[in-house]
């Protein structure tokens, strides 16, 4: 029904003579080319709405994610010391990983749209398929980063169940076999599928089942090496200890596992603050009690305990709670900071952004490999490449959320 | 429904051209060409059915809460037929439950997607002159989401009702047994449905104008729907993330809206305005739209100053995204800010007036038709102008901490919203039925309807201004026996409208089943939707509508003799004054 209509209605279209669009005009006007919706007059038409279509989408999702950055903002100006504090429990590495594995994607990704356009239909292929190895990297070091929070406990606040004197509580689910298992099914679906198309000679299918394989694979590539960085992290525990003692704000050792592991230096970490300052922000403090112990220099007196109590906030040691604990000490620090009130609304911000982060990610998948079977059929050409165009733009508004999201969650201590 | 007669039409456009035999109603059939459809007619009539069950739903309930408000102890909820459907529930708890479902599912079912889903769908490519919107399987996908939040819904309704007002506040909806999760889910997803319409509307007017289609060729219906989409893009996200993160709270106990785990509930608060106060003028502004059509092409006469109603209507859609924080002047923010708010909510009074003036402008002089549709877009203009001054009571800090909170903010939403956007919505169903139908409706029952509709209304939200001055808190179950006589009128008045708005129904289905055969153009409108045939054909136009001026209705006539309007070649030359867009050019005075 499309075919004729169109037919009509664009031959009507030609009578009046309005020049509404040069390109394509001509040879496609009376025989509308498969990849032209009806309702579309030239290509370019087309492709204009798609794109304008794609760009107010990234709107709704920048203002979707506004709404957890606006949280964000509002929570760790209300209680910075709790962020700076359970930001450590992060893992930068595998983080700074995840963020190269992201904007190399984003690189191959937009090569990819450039190969549509010049119809280089085997390297969109391979764009295509790399592009989609580095989301289930992604997906692959995250399942090691989550897996490895809930085993510990660290978890939303009201689920939030971390206890720094048994760091490894017996009975817990294997979190990383069931985040793998899904996977691990489609991987054997992918294999069972390359097999068959190959005996059966379907030559198509067989050509989208192969790239999709070396994906599947690439999500175990991810755990691996998300896997080796955690362990390289326990080894590294013991430098943190010297690293905490001479650092000025005494904050926690800097790789976040070693944090957890090294959980028993935490005390320390905070009373070496008091004891040895180093650095400048220290040196500031000595001088001021330098000058403070001067009975004339009242005004310091309040200033000095105002800055203690800053600095010690600043280490994540220690809550000052308004409600109800005025008097917390550093001896009570470490539960204190530790308490499912205060740590877990950091992992509940940082499950919600990094969580629907992941599903976008999931999304972005699902809708490559959709590209990935048209470009082995190839569909795009010059003319037609819409599709691919915008899925491109989908994937790096994926990245820059995550190019966020790295240094406000991994990097603030 | 109008198959098999040949269609008349095209008296408009070119009586020699070849008169099409099917229309967007019969070109296909069966049950599944309506599932599948792309077209966006039938998305849009589909839509209409959609969004009329649910203001049947809302309303029922709507007079569930009047009749039980008709005594000071209640007489429905407490009734032995509610003890046995409902036995361990307190009367109160149902009421609670009767009134958040009523809010909940008129907003999100009804008045958001009323307008802009329903008329806008079926009249923004039409009017636009294009084939179909940018992207109508999103079009399709949108009308199944909304089916999907009515499910929700439903399920939420059936499961364990919801008895956290339509704004589901914190910390109660975090801690309330009913169904939040399933009614959050719902609006979650109507969210998507709206976003997709808004979408769809600002790309098919970006993109899909025909030539000679300008942006100030384009009747101002679209100018309102253009943006209402931008708010539809822009603030619904934010609530999709807020439902989530409201979901996410229930569930894991996040922490964020819960104090119980050092969250902040004003927050919440927050985050919810800044989508629903937007929201507001989702609803209120497409009804704009409607009203500048109908007043214009029923008084035959140029819209006055097309230029201030099309500004006006982007100036509210902006000014709409920093105002929210007037629905928390109670909520205990900053002072400064209270302050700031609240000058700021002045502002969008000034656009809203600048429409009223040039409607009534409009109306002055013009050679005005009483017809259905013209009496309805009058009534919109008297109660909307009510409903638009007493939100300067609230806007204002010192009132508002009196009035906050009781039915005198009841009164003033429902004069915006059901006084504003129902009734130019059913003026705009009246005004387009013949175009989406093919059959004209009784004039006589129609009028009738909006008398009716105009009479209960009044009697229903006035007595409500008075009672809220007074002191009686709104979604209270009971009341001090002071108040009886007004709520008593106000129940009266409720059953009124209800009369009023089932005569309306009846009068539209009995036109489908006897109405007489509608021409192309029954009102004498300008615009390019009464150039096609009615209803329009398959593709709106069976060959590219010559775009003109949407409100020069110099050479349209009455011609008695074929007893519709006709084109004619002006009678007079029309002298271009300085400012054509302004000029009255009514050739026939």
């Amino acid at each position: 029904m499309a075919t004729t209509d169109a037919g009509l209605a664009s031959d009507a279209h030609d009578k009046p003579g309005h020049g509404h669009s040069d390109h394509g005009h001509g040879d496609h006007d009376h025989d509308h080319p498969s990849y032209l919706a009806h309702h579309f007059d030239t290509p370019e038409q087309q492709f204009d709405s798609g794109k304008l279509g794609m760009w107010l989408f990234l709107v709704t999702e920048v203002l979707f994610f506004s709404g957890m950055f606006c949280a964000y903002a509002i929570f760790r100006s209300w209680r910075p010391e709790v962020f700076e504090g359970c930001s450590q429990f992060l893992n930068t590495k595998l983080g700074a990983i995840n963020t190269g594995v992201l904007l190399f994607s984003s690189f191959t990704m937009a090569w990819g749209v450039r190969c549509a356009q010049k119809e280089q239909h085997k390297l969109l292929t391979v764009m295509l398929a790399t592009t989609l190895s580095c989301a289930t990297v992604f997906l692959g070091v995250k399942a090691i980063e989550y897996s490895h929070k809930w085993h510990l406990g660290l978890l939303p606040a009201g689920l939030f169940s971390y206890d720094p004197a048994n760091l490894h509580p017996e009975g817990g689910p294997n979190y990383l076999a069931w985040i793998c298992a899904p996977f691990i099914a489609i991987t054997i679906g992918v294999a069972i599928w390359l097999v068959v198309s190959f005996l059966r000679g379907a030559k198509f299918q067989f050509e989208c089942a192969k790239p999709l394989f070396v994906v599947c694979l690439f999500f175990f590539v991810g755990v691996g090496l998300g896997t080796i960085l955690e362990s390289g992290a326990d080894k590294e525990h013991s430098s943190h200890d010297t690293v905490a003692v001479s650092d000025a704000h005494g904050s926690e050792p800097g790789e976040g596992h070693a944090a957890v592991e090294g959980h028993d230096s935490h005390a320390d970490a905070v009373a070496s603050t008091d004891a040895e300052p180093a650095t400048d922000h220290s040196t500031d403090l000595a001088l001021i009690e330098r000058l403070a112990s001067d009975s004339t220099n009242t005004g310091l007196k309040a200033d000095l305990e105002a800055r203690k109590m800053q600095s010690e906030l600043a280490s994540g040691g220690i809550v000052y709670d308004v409600v109800d604990d005025t008097s917390a000490t550093v001896a009570h620090a470490e539960d204190n900071v530790l308490r499912p009130s205060r740590a877990g609304v950091f992992f509940s911000i940082y499950y919600c952004m990094t969580g629907i982060h992941a599903i976008h990610i999931l999304a972005g998948i699902g809708v490559m490999v959709w590209l990935l079977v048209r470009s082995v059929r190839k569909d795009f050409n010059h003319n037609y490449f819409g599709p691919v165009d915008y899925v491109g733009l989908y994937w790096h508004i994926v990245d820059m959320i995550w190019i966020y999201l790295f240094p406000l969650m991994y990097l603030i201590r | 429904m109008s198959a098999g007669s040949v269609p008349s039409g095209y008296e408009v456009n070119d009586p020699g051209y070849p008169i099409p035999q099917e229309n967007y109603l019969t070109n296909s059939k069966g049950i599944l060409s309506w599932a599948f459809t792309l077209d966006h007619k039938r998305i849009g009539m589909m839509y209409l059915v959609g969004v009329c069950s649910a203001f049947l739903l809302g309303g029922l309930l709507a007079i569930g809460i009047r009749l039980h408000l008709f005594a000071p102890d209640g007489i429905l909820f407490n009734n032995g037929l509610f003890k046995w459907l409902a036995p361990d529930k307190a009367p109160n708890d149902i009421y609670n439950q009767v009134f958040t479902l009523h809010g909940a599912i008129m907003v999100f079912l009804f008045i958001i997607p009323s307008v802009p889903a329903a008329l806008g769908n079926f009249l923004v490519p039409v009017m636009l002159g294009a084939k179909d919107v940018a992207f109508p399987r999103l079009n399709l996908s949108s009308f199944y989401l909304w089916v999907c939040g009515a499910v929700f819904f439903v399920m939420a309704l059936l499961a364990s009702g919801l008895d956290t007002g339509w704004t589901f506040y914190t910390p109660y909806s975090t801690t309330t047994d009913s169904s939040v999760i399933l009614a959050t889910t719902g609006a979650f997803v109507l969210g998507f449905s709206s976003i997709f319409t808004g979408l769809n509307f600002i790309v098919t007017i970006n993109t899909m104008r025909p030539p000679g289609m300008t942006w100030f060729r384009m009747p101002l219906f679209l100018w309102a729907t253009y943006s209402t989409s931008i708010i539809q893009v822009l603030a619904t996200p934010v609530l999709g993330i807020t439902l989530l993160l409201l979901i996410a709270e229930r569930t894991m106990h996040i922490g964020i809206f819960d104090p119980e785990y050092n969250g902040d509930p004003v927050t919440f608060q927050h985050f919810f305005w800044f989508y629903s106060h937007p929201a507001v003028y989702i609803m209120i502004l497409p009804a704009f739209g409607i009203i500048s059509e109908l007043i214009s092409v029923h008084s035959h006469k140029r819209i006055f100053g097309y230029r201030f109603i099309a500004y006006s209507s982007i100036a509210i859609a902006l000014l709409s995204f920093i105002v929210w924080g007037h629905h928390m002047f109670t909520s205990g923010m900053s002072p400064i800010t209270t302050i700031i708010f609240s000058a700021l909510t002045f502002s969008v009074s000034v656009p809203s007036a600048i429409k009223v003036f040039n409607w009534v402008a409009t109306m002055y002089k013009g050679s005005i038709s009483l017809t259905t549709p013209m009496v309805y877009a009058i009534s919109f203009i008297f109660l909307f102008t009510i409903g638009g001054l007493t939100g300067l009571h609230l806007g204002t800090l010192a009132t508002d901490l009196h009035l906050h909170d009781t039915y005198f903010v009841v009164a003033h939403f429902h004069y915006v919203m059901v006084g504003g956007t129902v009734v130019a919505f059913l003026g705009g169903v009246f005004h387009w039925w013949p175009k989406m139908v093919g059959k004209m409706y009784s004039e006589l029952g129609g009028k009738i309807s909006a008398a009716f509709v105009f009479f209960g209304f009044n009697l229903t939200f006035l007595p409500q201004f008075v009672l809220g001055s007074r002191g009686m808190p709104r979604r209270y179950a009971t009341y001090d026996p002071e108040f009886a006589a007004l709520h008593q009128m106000s129940t009266y008045g409720s059953l009124i409208l209800g009369v009023g708005l089932f005569v309306a129904l009846f009068v539209l289905l009995v036109s489908l089943f006897k109405g007489k055969k509608a021409p192309a153009n029954p009102w004498g409108g300008a615009t390019l939707e009464w150039n096609c045939t009615s209803p329009p054909p398959f593709y709106n136009f069976d060959r590219p509508p010559v775009v003109g001026d949407p409100y020069e209705f110099g050479n349209i006539e009455w011609d008695a003799e074929s007893d519709r309007y006709v084109k004619v070649e002006p009678k007079r030359q029309i002298v271009p004054s300085e400012k054509p867009a302004d000029s009255p050019a009514h050739a026939s005075e």
